[in-house]
């Protein structure tokens, strides 16, 4: 069902280091991952997971001085990682487009909202004052501005935060980019105002068939919105595979235990699972063994890898670290050696087109 | 817009209004009148009694106040005894001379304190940045009558490039070119170190400008949107970071019509500040009465300035 050419990025071995005094530690560590034409990737994890870092990554706006990308970013014949900035420039707004989190702070507050979005377009195409004019309110219609010829002439400040959030959306969509990257779109808005944006986030994909990274925290919003999942924890990926199979078979303890922390509006528990510890800084952050470790000390050292690779679990649905297999919550029971020996396993053979060779053995 | 401004004028008037009340019975607090100057040992009590009644200072202060405005709309301002003369036309010569040194001092401070605030901001932590930051803090550091004497004894007396008091030869012609030649060069020195002294805040303030803009949201949605980098500084950048400097522009240029005392003390310019230094020490109860006067106008207006110019500059703080 995949063909090559739906291939929007491949990300390989991806590595972005801050530098913290002298030293550069690695914010995204060896994060690999695909990005298709016509589907939503979500990228769910705790604030300092590395989320934000990585979409940063890929759009190229670290700063050179005190950051270090390494690894490869393929976007067509290009490689990302290292390109020279003339060539960057082009690609962004043109190709890749971003949604930034915070829809006020992300507009220039002495700018109208027609020419921040027409700025997009003036550095992309050749079209004249009159043609951008005439495609920006075609997007501010797009996007579900009621009063396009007002908002056009209008200030930030003079929008709700759902419209600037909008705004914000006409702005990366302008050129049609085949990429799109929202990173926490909806975190700043309230809950209904959110819904609306999701949903035009799904409509403005099928529509133009483009490829949505979304950045969030919420798992409510990756169930809703997202095609596919990957869940970052301290700068990797533990897991990544469908919405379907991530929600229905959480497998790394990681998953499992943030779905265990989400509040359940039928269940009769007063408490609500909270994930022992914090995210590690990145300064304190261990690199060798599984990170996840110290957050689940009850289990045992030996169930960890020493050196934690990918395990396909099910069709394109890949885990890190063997300690997903002796995983028990606190209050529950230790599986059996005959349910750890059990349980589902393949070295990964990961593709740039997702799972090849995957067969069918993995379900329970 | 210009309703903003109109209303911004209206309020201005009780403002007015209750200044003039504040110095009226400040003037009245002082101690001495308008005659006390006139007073030798040979003058007739009785003969000061009867000029004082006179001129109505026996009068209830609500009616000399309003006999004080009333004279004040007609140009009338009282006579001052050192210069013996009308107040009015004294502050109206005085005025001239401040407007234009004041006009050269912003031209040179804002031309000097623009674009150091922006290398230093730009190029932040580099030695450019150092360099004018150390050149901002030696002027912050240093009390400004102390760079102005420095000015003077460097460039006045030890060079002699600059006329070292004055505002004008005393032989030039009114009128002529040379006249207007030798205002400019008399302007230049203390213009210079007045400006120069002036820049530091507004570098301070440019500076920490650029730096903060640099890492907002916005700045970063523009550079996503592949806009070229010089575009990115100059559009989204540099105008955000001006804000703050044109929040302090009308203020700073109606703060320098009042004119700078020291400035002016020192090269002994005959302007508003040095009439003003003067007309204390002498007790010169009509001049200190109208200048005290002026000055709180002067501060209004550079309020109002202020708010035009930012109802201008920035569509937050216009009122519809």
């Amino acid at each position: 069902m995949d063909k090559p050419e739906d291939l929007l990025l491949d990300i390989q071995h991806l590595h972005t280091a801050f530098r913290v005094g002298d030293d550069f530690y690695d914010a995204v560590d060896d994060v690999s991952l695909t990005l298709k034409r016509d589907e939503i990737l979500a990228i769910v994890g705790e604030s300092g997971s590395g989320k934000s870092t990585l979409a940063t990554s890929i759009i190229g706006l670290h700063n050179p001085m005190n950051t270090k990308v390494t690894g490869d970013i393929l976007y067509s014949d290009l490689n990302l990682v290292g390109l020279n900035e003339p060539i960057y420039n082009r690609l962004r707004g043109n190709d890749i487009g971003m949604i930034f989190q915070d829809p006020l702070a992300a507009l220039n507050p002495l700018m109208r909202i027609g020419d921040q979005i027409a700025e997009t377009l003036l550095y992309h195409t050749k079209m004249t004052k009159e043609e951008r004019d005439k495609r920006v309110l075609e997007l501010l219609g797009q996007v579900g501005i009621p009063n396009p010829e007002r908002t056009f002439r209008q200030y930030p400040h003079e929008l709700s935060g759902g419209m600037r959030q909008r705004v914000v959306i006409a702005i990366a969509i302008a050129c049609k980019p085949p990429i799109i990257i929202a990173d926490e779109p909806t975190t700043a808005l309230d809950v209904t105002i959110q819904a609306q944006i999701l949903d035009l986030l799904r409509q403005i994909q099928s529509e133009t068939h483009s490829g949505i990274i979304l950045i969030t925290h919420d798992l409510g919003v990756v169930a809703e919105t997202a095609d596919r999942v990957a869940v970052m924890y301290a700068g990797q990926i533990v897991e990544k595979g469908s919405v379907k199979d991530v929600f229905e078979h959480p497998t790394h303890p990681y998953t499992r235990s943030l779905l265990r922390s989400m509040p359940q509006a039928d269940s009769d528990d007063d408490e609500l699972h909270v994930i022992q510890g914090v995210v590690p800084s990145l300064k304190n952050m261990q690199i060798e063994g599984c990170r996840f470790a110290e957050r689940i000390p009850w289990i045992p050292d030996s169930a960890h890898e020493a050196k934690p690779t990918m395990h396909e679990v099910g069709p394109d649905h890949f885990v890190q670290c063997t300690c997903y297999k002796s995983f028990h919550f606190e209050d529950e029971p230790a599986p059996t050696a005959e349910q750890i020996a059990a349980a589902p396993d393949k070295p990964a053979v990961e593709t740039a087109v997702g799972g090849a060779g995957v067969t069918d053995d993995s379900e329970d | 817009m210009w309703k903003t401004i109109l209303r911004r004028v209206l309020i201005m008037i009780p403002q007015l209004i209750l200044l003039s009340i504040l110095v009226f019975i400040l003037a009245k607090m002082m101690p001495g009148d308008p005659f006390t100057g006139l007073i030798t040992p040979q003058t007739d009590p009785a003969q000061i009694a009867h000029l004082k009644a006179a001129a109505g200072l026996n009068d209830p202060w609500w009616t000399q106040y309003f006999h004080w405005v009333v004279n004040m709309f007609h140009g009338d301002l009282g006579q001052s005894y050192t210069y013996k003369r009308a107040v009015t036309g004294l502050i109206g010569e005085r005025a001239v001379n401040t407007f234009w040194l004041a006009l050269l001092t912003v031209v040179i401070s804002y031309g000097i304190a623009i674009p150091f605030g922006v290398i230093a901001g730009r190029y932040e932590d580099t030695l450019r940045d150092k360099s004018i930051q150390l050149y901002t803090f030696v002027l912050l550091a240093m009390p400004s009558f102390v760079f102005y004497l420095f000015g003077l004894v460097v460039f006045g007396y030890v060079l002699q490039w600059f006329p070292t008091s004055g505002y004008v030869s005393l032989n030039a012609d009114p009128g002529t070119i040379g006249y207007w030649g030798s205002r400019l060069y008399h302007m230049i020195l203390p213009a210079l170190v007045g400006g120069l002294v002036s820049t530091s805040g507004t570098i301070q303030y440019l500076r920490a400008g650029v730096i903060d803009n640099t890492n907002e949201d916005f700045v970063r949605t523009a550079r996503s949107k592949g806009v070229p980098e010089r575009v990115v500084f100059n559009r989204h950048i540099l105008r955000n970071s001006l804000l703050p400097i044109a929040a302090f522009l009308g203020n700073s240029i109606t703060g320098l019509l009042g004119g700078s005392i020291y400035v002016e003390t020192i090269f002994s310019y005959q302007g508003m500040g040095q009439l003003f230094v003067s007309s204390i020490t002498a007790n010169d109860y009509s001049v200190i009465t109208a200048l005290t006067l002026l000055f709180g106008f002067l501060t209004l207006l550079g309020n109002l300035l202020s708010d035009i110019i930012m109802s201008i500059v920035d569509p937050r703080v216009r009122v519809e």
